[in-house]
């Protein structure tokens, strides 16, 4: 194995990214800001509804240069790391028990199920009143929000792994952990990638919605802030902060993919960005 | 004919061997007291129609699953759980996807807990034993049907397996591959002096390779015919024309055609 990830990786994503999608991509979002200068001049709304393209612009480099948008979008994107690392953890160790025991889940998922009909939005209060204040609450939303597409899917790619193959290393003799290790890990690792693009973007709205209802950091405590102040221009800072952080976080789990899956074949939908061989 | 001193050792014994799995109306009988001996270093075929019970079998010999009644040994002792020095090439070369060649190759030796140093100049001999010198590095995907099973045989002796196990492993590539195929076999078996049981439902395959053919029933499968295949080795393709193969071919149409 080499470790040059992800310099190496990232350059052939890179060259892979078709020269179409070079053009096309920064084409369409010129557009899109012609666009919204043309509403913004010429619907008359004023700016504490709806800023400019300039204006945005403007305070982006204001919260920049006064270290207020690092700040918190740094303490966002703790949380959505923490959080979405330890629901990752969690999910997938309690989808390995599940898929080994019939037992256990039989007992277990009628409540994974039924948990899933709580909408997290609407116990987050619940969870910013009983957690200490700071960054718990928002860890353990963003925890609870990617739990459950990473378990389902650690289970369906546990279930995925062939029979034939499993038939095979039981006549190597091999025991559990090289099972595990050198069977079950890597052949439900496409499937269990797939868990991870759907949590890394679920994590990013579990923090933004733990931070609306209790925070006094974060890109949306920052939200809040601007609302309040008709500082709109700020909210919009806010939101194209929590844009590239859901795009930054999405590309790097496609970086890994491609330096995990290197040996599948890359057939699908899956990329927005990456070239099909 | 193999007329080695160690031709008689018997090395597998069946006996009264039964197996029946849980059907959708009850049970499924699917092997019906079957009694036979498999010698050292012979080659067995197991000779059936589909869905008879041969896969069933070969797991039964591979130790993967147990009898409902009757025994199996191996070497005298029963067999209940995979054995050490047993090799089972499958119907589809069951190859990992995300290992290369040489790693699909190298792993019953990590299995068995030897390092990649180690084991770099056995796996040179396997690789070079099947022909597949240059494709170290190659993924499955990139491999062709033909390929793929070299793969899985190199894996099933790298072990130093004495009891190769085949589960129809040639059964889907085309015919010319095929053919080439079973011929490497046979060199490899020569080679190697090993015992080996291939299922197939190929008639010829089995007149070609084998030292003797056990002709199964529909399920629930019992021995139908067990038959001596007196031809010398090694054995040629041209073996195919020969009035001999014609004999024991036709004698084995008739046996299966009359259950069927
Ligand atoms: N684990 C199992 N549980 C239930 N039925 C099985 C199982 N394995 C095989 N069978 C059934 O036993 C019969 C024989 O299967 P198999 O040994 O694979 O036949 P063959 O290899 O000769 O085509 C089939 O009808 C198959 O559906
Ligand atoms: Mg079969």
């Amino acid at each position: 194995m080499d470790l040059t990830f992800p310099g190496k990786v990232a350059r052939k994503s890179l060259r892979r990214l078709r020269r179409q999608e070079i053009v096309v991509i920064p084409l369409s979002i010129l557009l899109f800001v012609f666009l919204w200068e043309m509403i913004h001049r010429f619907s008359g709304l004023p700016a504490f509804i709806l800023p400019g393209p300039q204006q945005v612009w403007l305070r982006f480099w204001g919260a920049v240069l006064d270290g207020s948008l690092l700040r918190h979008t740094w303490v966002t994107l703790a949380e959505v790391l923490i959080g979405l690392f330890l629901g990752a953890l969690i999910a997938s160790a309690l989808g390995y028990l599940l898929a080994k025991s019939p037992t256990i889940e039989r007992w277990l998922s009628p409540y994974i199920v039924a948990s899933q009909a709580i909408p997290i939005v609407a116990i987050a209060p619940l969870l910013v009143i009983w957690l200490p204040t700071g960054l718990y609450s928002k860890i353990l939303i963003c925890a609870l929000i990617v739990f459950f597409p990473i378990l389902i899917n650690t289970l369906i790619g546990l279930r995925s792994v062939p029979d034939d193959l499993r038939d095979l290393m039981r006549s190597l003799r091999a025991n559990r952990w090289q099972t595990f290790r050198l069977l079950e890990v890597p052949a439900a690792l496409p499937v269990l990638f797939g868990g991870l693009r759907i949590g890394a973007a679920l994590a990013v709205i579990g923090a933004v919605v733990g931070e609306f209802v209790g925070a006094d950091r974060g890109l949306g405590f920052l939200i809040n802030v601007g609302r309040g102040q008709f500082d709109t221009s700020l909210v919009f800072v806010a939101v194209f902060s929590l844009i590239f952080m859901a795009l930054a976080l999405y590309g790097v789990v496609i970086l890994l993919e491609l330096r995990f899956l290197r040996w599948q074949k890359r057939n699908d939908q899956t990329d927005l960005l990456v070239e099909k061989r | 004919m193999n007329s080695s001193p160690e031709t008689n050792t018997e090395v597998l014994l069946a006996r009264n061997l039964s197996t029946v799995f849980p059907g959708p109306d009850g049970i499924l009988r699917v092997l019906n007291k079957l009694t036979f001996r498999i010698r050292e270093g012979e080659f067995l075929a197991v000779l059936g129609p589909s869905g008879c019970g041969k896969s069933t079998l070969l797991r039964l010999m591979a130790g993967l699953l147990r009898p409902t009644s009757g025994e199996i040994l191996y070497r005298g002792l029963p067999i209940r759980e995979p054995l050490p020095d047993t090799g089972i090439v499958f119907q589809k070369a069951n190859l990992m996807p995300w290992r290369t060649v040489w790693e699909n190759i190298f792993l019953p030796l990590e299995v068995a807990g030897i390092t990649p140093q180690e084991s770099k100049e056995r796996v040179r001999q396997m690789i070079e034993l099947v022909g597949l010198e240059g494709f170290e590095n190659t993924l499955p995907r990139d491999l062709s049907g033909g390929m793929a099973q070299r793969v899985a045989i190199a894996r099933a002796l790298i072990n130093n397996a004495s009891l190769l196990l085949l589960d129809e492993p040639f059964g889907s590539l085309d015919a010319l591959t095929r053919e080439q195929m079973e011929f490497e076999l046979l060199r490899i078996w020569q080679a190697h002096r090993i015992t080996a049981v291939l299922v197939t439902h190929s008639i010829s395959e089995a007149i070609l390779l084998a030292d003797r053919i056990l002709v199964l029933t529909p399920r629930p499968a019992q021995i139908q015919l067990d038959l001596e295949v007196n031809l010398p080795r090694p054995r040629q393709q041209n073996l195919r024309y020969t009035p001999e193969f014609a004999y024991l071919a036709s004698q084995l149409h008739t046996a299966i055609l009359e259950r069927i």
